[in-house]
């Protein structure tokens, strides 16, 4: 772990999510919004790329990518005890790291793409195999987030406050009074 | 308190399962003085392990030993009912209809319909109102009994104003039964909002923690959870005499039985009696009729959101105390046989709205992307949200077959369930769809998403009774045709499913079967 510590004050002052690779994991820091991601199994691009992956599934303006490491954080924590995970996710990116024109296939990491060429190819790989483990990882670990959940109007577990009985169960104001 | 039972004690009467069916019957028959063992597959939790998250409930709860689903249900998860004391009651919502009179008489009131089994039911509607009265005190059902309805939640408040604005009538907060004051010493409803993750303080009505309790009580029951029943012995007489469970630990055991009554709901009740078969019963126990496992129903579902005009917060309150009765006859200008309620139901929360909404319906945006975020998930907290329940038809093609080789953690072989809609079932469900948005468009809604049925929760009809043994396989006293002392205690022996959610009538069957049985046992005719 202080090896991590001593890998984030590395980077500090860079301005963007960057990456640090640090033998078979990897960490993400990003200093302007003051979080960083240390992974144990994920390698550094895959990482990256499947956080930049998942902001582009589910893209808020209002939420910064501390958010989204956190789906990132999730698979590395399920790679741990689930050695094809890192297989699928490894060559899911690869995948994603082809630009293919009519003419020509060629090479451009995914994480360094622009990100209109980001999005043609999610486009292309929808609905396979490895596109879906991140979606669903993505819809777990972005909106299953309490923390998130909050900011879209979801309030969680109740029963510790008395239920909504008293907290606006019918508050509704704005519909007309039939 | 509660009583052991010896496993060679041949004068009881076993329950399987402890939900709506079980845990009523039980009760009702030790109050009656009738010594009952209870089996249970699942766990008994107490309502300290009730949380508000859908998640971990869903894992505490739920029924998943593996199962198949083929034609329009999930291939993964068929069904969604519960593994647990009490059975799905923990899990339910709380709406309890009666049966229209015309609905228990199918047959005749819509004549032959294509592709349908369609039957009346072997019992007289005027009969069932004394044991749905007698359902509706015990589970506290609110619009009856003197009980005053629940406050309506702002979910409901959306539905009501378009709902008349579009020409309804009927529509209240429901005949729920959920304390809406307090009662049978369980507190009123603080309008918490998970229901369908189970009651944390026990205002809605499940078995886990009255029928069951109040049987214990009485010194004539006991309950043994954790223990998962593989098959009914019989004898050379063809009556029933025992059942095979395996216990927690793993041990196999037979408890002796006079009577036995099963309430699994309707995949493992049939399930049970597949498995029971035998050289006298080659195709199962009970199945002379050909009928056991076959016209499994779910009712017609289908869910509509709509993103209102301002905030909704659908999750606050009671989930479904709302509803809209009004196209719940029998109309043959709508151009299909039997009816449907709206029901109020919010989203289980951001991440399934967000998963939900884009991989089930037509009219999303997709299933990500800008434009689904935007749309979609960033208006949460605008969304309004109902249930479309209506009667479906019962075929023969759809029900619950034995798996040639795949086998589950008991070596009992999986069950295969099979349904596809009748044409009727979607023609209904497409005008639920219709009347559903404009409700909410009468409301302000500009967008609404149709989503094809959820996972089955009210399943039906494996088991049906029927005046004619040929047509079924129990009476009308769930007694089956043709062994005397086995019985159908729950959903399974509806003869159709009419368009109410089925648990009062549940509830009032086992009543009736309770007062039946315990008379043949005094008369020992059985
Ligand atoms: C989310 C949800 C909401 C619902 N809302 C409503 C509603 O508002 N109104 C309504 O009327 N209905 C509702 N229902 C349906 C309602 O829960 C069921 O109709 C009712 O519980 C069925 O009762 P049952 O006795 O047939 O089965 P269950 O209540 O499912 O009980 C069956 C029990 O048998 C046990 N069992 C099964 N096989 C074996 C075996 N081999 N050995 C031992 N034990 C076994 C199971 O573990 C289970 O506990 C809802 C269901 C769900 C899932
Ligand atoms: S809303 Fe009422 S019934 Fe539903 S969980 Fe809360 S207290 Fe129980």
């Amino acid at each position: 772990m202080s090896n991590n510590v001593s890998r984030r004050t590395f980077i500090q002052g860079s301005a963007t999510a960057g990456v640090v690779v640090s033998g078979a994991g990897a960490i993400l820091a990003n200093t302007e919004e003051a979080w960083a991601l240390s992974t144990e199994v994920l390698s550094g691009d895959t990482a990256l790329s499947i956080l930049i992956m998942a902001r582009t599934l589910y893209p808020h303006d209002f939420l910064g990518d501390q958010y989204y490491a956190e789906v990132v954080a999730n698979l590395d924590e399920q790679a741990k005890t689930d050695s094809s995970l890192v297989d699928k996710l490894d060559n899911g990116v690869k995948e994603l790291s082809k630009v293919i024109e009519s003419d020509r296939t060629y090479n451009v990491p995914f994480k360094d793409q622009s990100s209109g060429l980001q999005l043609q190819n999610l486009k292309r790989i929808d609905g396979s195999d490895f596109f879906e483990t991140v979606r669903g990882a993505t819809l777990a670990g972005l909106y299953g987030n309490p923390r998130v959940a909050a900011l879209f109007g979801w309030e969680g577990s109740s029963v510790e406050h008395g239920g909504y009985i008293n907290r606006g169960f019918n508050d509704i104001g704005w519909l007309p009074k039939s | 308190m509660t009583k052991k039972f010896d496993l060679n004690d041949d004068s009881v009467v076993v329950v399987i399962g402890s939900g709506a069916g079980g845990g009523t019957l039980g009760n009702e028959l030790s109050q009656k003085g009738i010594n009952v063992v209870c089996l249970e597959a699942g766990k008994k939790l107490s309502l300290d392990d009730i949380e508000n998250d859908w998640g971990a409930m869903f894992g505490k709860l739920s029924w998943v030993d593996k199962r198949q689903g083929t034609g329009d249900l999930l291939a993964g998860l068929p069904l969604w009912v519960c593994k647990t004391v009490g059975g799905t009651t923990v899990h339910w919502a709380g709406a309890s209809l009666r049966f229209k009179d015309h609905e228990f008489r199918a047959r005749s009131k819509y004549g032959e319909i294509e592709g349908a089994n369609l039957l009346d039911w072997p019992i007289d509607p005027n009969e069932m109102e004394r044991f749905y009265s007698m359902a509706e005190d015990k589970m506290g059902t609110t619009g009856t009994h003197g009980i005053p309805r629940l406050p309506g939640n702002n979910n409901f408040q959306v539905m009501e104003y378009g709902a008349k604005a579009i020409g309804y009538n009927d529509v209240h907060t429901g005949n729920m039964s959920i304390n809406s004051q307090p009662r049978d010493g369980r507190p009123g409803c603080h309008q918490i909002g998970f229901c369908m993750a189970g009651c944390a303080i026990g205002a809605k009505w499940s078995t886990l923690y009255t029928e069951i309790p109040k049987a214990e009580a009485t010194g004539r029951f006991e309950l043994r959870s954790e223990s998962m029943v593989l098959k009914i012995n019989h004898n050379k007489e063809g009556k029933a005499t025992g059942v095979v469970y395996v216990d927690a630990d793993g041990n196999t055991h037979e408890q002796k039985a006079r009577v036995v009554a099963i309430a699994g709901n309707s995949v493992e009740t049939p399930r049970i009696l597949l498995n029971s078969e035998s050289n006298m019963f080659s195709d199962g126990m009970a199945n002379s009729s050909g009928q056991v496992g076959k016209n499994f129903m779910r009712h017609m579902t289908g869910t509509v959101y709509g993103t209102m005009p301002g905030a909704v917060h659908f999750d606050r309150g009671t989930q479904m105390a709302g509803i809209v009765m009004d196209e719940s006859g029998h109309d043959d200008s709508r151009g299909f046989a039997g009816g449907y309620y709206m029901q109020t139901l919010p989203g289980f929360g951001l991440s399934a709205i967000a998963g939900n909404i884009g991989n089930m319906s037509v009219d999303s945006p997709g299933k990500w992307g800008r434009n689904y975020t935007r749309e979609v998930v960033e208006n949460y907290k605008n969304m309004a949200g109902m249930w479309l329940v209506g009667e479906d038809m019962p075929q023969e093609k759809n029900g619950v077959t034995l798996h040639s080789s795949e086998k589950d953690q008991y070596g009992l072989p999986i069950p295969v369930v099979h349904f596809e809609d009748h044409p009727n079932d979607v023609v209904m469900r497409n005008h639920a769809f219709k009347a559903g948005s404009a409700v909410y468009q009468a409301g302000g809604s500009k967008k609404q998403y149709q989503l094809p049925p959820f996972p089955s929760t009210h399943n039906l009809g494996t088991c049906r009774m029927s005046a004619d043994a040929r047509d079924g396989v129990c009476s009308s006293t769930g007694a089956t045709h043709d062994i005397s002392n086995l019985f159908i205690s729950d959903g399974s022996s509806f003869t159709t499913g009419a368009a109410a959610n089925p648990t009062l009538t549940i509830v009032a069957l086992a009543i009736r079967q309770a007062e039946n049985m315990s008379k043949l046992l005094s008369q020992n005719s059985i």
